[in-house]
């Protein structure tokens, strides 16, 4: 561990290893990211990207490796809720909303404040009205919002599913293939967004979609087996012989 | 503001609702008592206990729903909560009779005296005190869903499993309140009651009294349950339903949600067991055995889970059907009981409730404006 790059970092992930059944799908990876930076992480099925999302999110105990959140706590301590609550917000592959919820109450759910039975019992609409309007202007939602999230296209799932990040307001948002399943206008769409997203917080996007990660234009982490084989941007990653034998070249 | 809790669960539909029970509610005891037998407008006295049992199981009905209709929790062991609220008030019932049983002790009830025990013992302390009782009722129950559900919800112990365990735990009460030291009366159980609040238990008054009281509660435990499922925390409840491990991912400890609404639900089927054991005279083990907290989950099923009114219904509905079936042609209710369950799932997925509320919703559509909005085509 480097105790000094650590408390400049917002991640810093350090030889973690998670192995299924023997089947190493992180090896010793190691990376960091730093406040307010957006991160690509590219590679080919297989590579450990879902993986190393799991363990940041406190979904996968690794078995070996620390896992450091704004330089100071231990994610591998604590579970799902509890990172959350610290600030970590994450976008599934396939989009996850709450189906028989309308797109506010999605909305609405997913809105920082707080999470415990008694304040939600007790809780009283209203005070976070403006913020919800707001998102749902930045997702393009507006006119759908009492309709439920299981009607949306798959394209305005994904969106909704970015509201509820930005709802969350977390310092990291992790997002797991944002353009799976829609057309090139909506990729371009989404470029956009997360882009203006990554002006207020750090963003980790996960992605197979080359002209999307070429639309963010920032720089790259390439996962091959379970560890980072380049990094740089994506010119510079794509240049590099191994990249383009594991991945690129296929 | 918390004080305006409550009422959040008063919407028109909500309001409908209370105004019916309550009417029940007063209407069938004024039936009984001011009308006098002969009127084709008197109810009998039978009929007010009759109806005043499927208020009750009406609560539990509606317990039931609160878990599995919204937090998709599908409890297999109701009948326990149920059961261990009846017998709480069974012991206060079997400690107003005093000394009027069969052997005459002042302290000791008959059973008791019969297995030849010199004292009383001390888990029955407390019970000749209504207000303990009462306590109770809730207590006993509640505390035993807060310990079942702490060690399995923190395990993330879910689905068919859950369901399993919570019909062990019935099962396993069952066989222990068969065991004569248990001290519950074993087989028989706890009955012959006389008084209850210092009322004989079977004069009209009494009975009309306890009706009131079934539907009071009815109203009181809907009310209670609208206002939870349309506060932020039924959201969350709903959002467990569905995607539980999103909900975590939101930072939302489901574990807590799940064991405050688990624990809530056991009370109030504890006090719907409180008021039906006065009604129909009688407390035995039987109500612990897992064929009848089953029966109960077809009741919601019948009825529309997830929908408040709709398990109201179906446990009135079907606990109706029970009575007329079981008196008239005695052989057929189980069949009849099976095939409702596979006419309900095959037909009426979402149960009588949810199958009206689709109906109207197509009945509306058709004639009014199309789709509102169209989804747009990618800008």
């Amino acid at each position: 561990m480097n105790p000094d790059l650590m408390t400049r970092t917002l991640l810093y992930l350090d030889g973690v290893s998670v192995s299924f059944d023997g089947f190493r799908a992180l090896n010793n990876l190691s990376f960091t990211i730093l406040p307010g930076e957006m991160r690509a992480i590219i590679g080919p099925n297989g590579a450990g990207k879902t993986t190393m999302m799991d363990v940041v999110t406190g979904k996968t105990r690794p078995d070996a490796g620390h896992v450091i959140f704004d330089g100071k706590v231990d994610l591998t301590k604590q579970d799902e809720a509890a990172i959350a609550s610290l600030g970590i917000g994450r976008k599934f592959q396939k989009p996850t909303v709450f189906e028989s919820h309308t797109v506010w109450d999605n909305l609405d759910l997913a809105i920082e404040g707080a999470r415990d039975p008694a304040s939600t019992l007790f809780h009283m609409e209203g005070e976070e009205r403006d913020r919800i309007e707001e998102i749902l202007g930045i997702v393009r939602l507006r006119e759908r919002r009492y309709e439920l999230a299981g009607a949306l296209s798959h394209g305005q799932k994904q969106w909704l599913e970015i509201g509820m990040l930005l709802a969350q307001n977390p310092k990291l948002l992790l997002v797991d293939e944002p353009v799976a399943g829609m057309t090139d206008a909506e990729t371009a769409e989404t470029a956009d967004l997360l882009r203006e997203i990554a002006r207020t917080h750090s963003v980790v996007v996960v992605e197979h979609d080359m002209t999307f990660v070429r639309d963010l234009g920032v720089k790259v982490t390439v996962l091959h087996e379970g560890s980072v084989l380049a990094e740089g941007s994506l010119d510079h990653v794509s240049a590099d012989p191994r990249v383009v034998e594991v991945y690129l070249g296929r | 503001m918390k004080g305006g809790f409550l009422l959040r669960g008063l919407d028109r539909g909500g309001l409908i609702f209370l105004a019916i029970v309550l009417g029940v509610g007063i209407l069938v005891p004024a039936l009984n008592l001011l009308v006098p037998p002969g009127n084709p407008f008197h109810v009998p006295g039978y009929a007010v206990s009759l109806v005043g049992k499927y208020l009750c199981f009406a609560l539990l009905a509606l317990s039931i729903d609160l878990v599995w209709g919204y937090c998709g929790i599908l409890s297999l062991g109701h009948g326990a909560f149920f059961a261990l609220g009846g017998y709480a008030m069974g012991m206060y019932l079997m400690r107003q009779i005093g000394a009027r049983g069969v052997y005459a002790n002042p302290e000791l009830p008959d059973f008791m005296v019969f297995l030849n025990w010199k004292e009383l013992p001390w888990y029955w302390y407390g019970f000749d005190q209504f207000w303990f009782a009462a306590i109770m009722v809730i207590a006993v129950p509640g505390a035993l869903a807060f310990l079942l559900g702490w060690f399995a919800f923190r395990s993330r112990v879910t689905g068919v499993y859950l369901s399993i365990i919570t019909q062990a735990m019935t099962f396993a009460l069952l066989l222990a309140f068969f065991r004569n030291d248990m001290g519950f009366g074993g087989n028989n159980g706890l009955t012959d009651f006389k008084d209850i609040l210092g009322y004989p238990v079977q004069a009209a008054g009494t009975r009309a009294t306890l009706f009131f009281a079934s539907a009071l509660a009815l109203a009181l435990g809907f009310l209670l349950c609208r206002a939870i499922i349309r506060s932020k925390l039924g959201k969350v409840l709903i959002a467990i339903r569905d995607a539980e491990s999103r909900t975590r991912f939101l930072g939302y400890r489901v574990e807590h949600y799940k064991l405050f609404v688990f624990t809530l639900s056991a009370c109030m089927a504890g006090v719907a067991g409180a008021l039906y054991v006065p009604q129909v005279g009688i407390i035995n083990p039987s109500e612990f055995s897992p064929a009848q907290s089953i029966e109960m989950v077809i009741w919601v099923a019948v009825g529309g889970r997830g929908t408040l009114i709709g398990p109201v219904i179906g446990a009135i509905l079907v606990n109706f059907g029970k009575t007329y079936f079981t008196a008239a042609i005695p052989d057929f209710w189980l069949f009849a009981l099976g095939g409702l369950f596979i006419a309900v799932t095959l037909f009426l997925p979402k149960g009588i409730v949810g199958a009206v509320t689709d109906w109207t919703k197509r009945y509306r559509k058709t004639p009014s404006r199309p789709d509102p909005v169209a989804p747009k085509p990618a800008e």
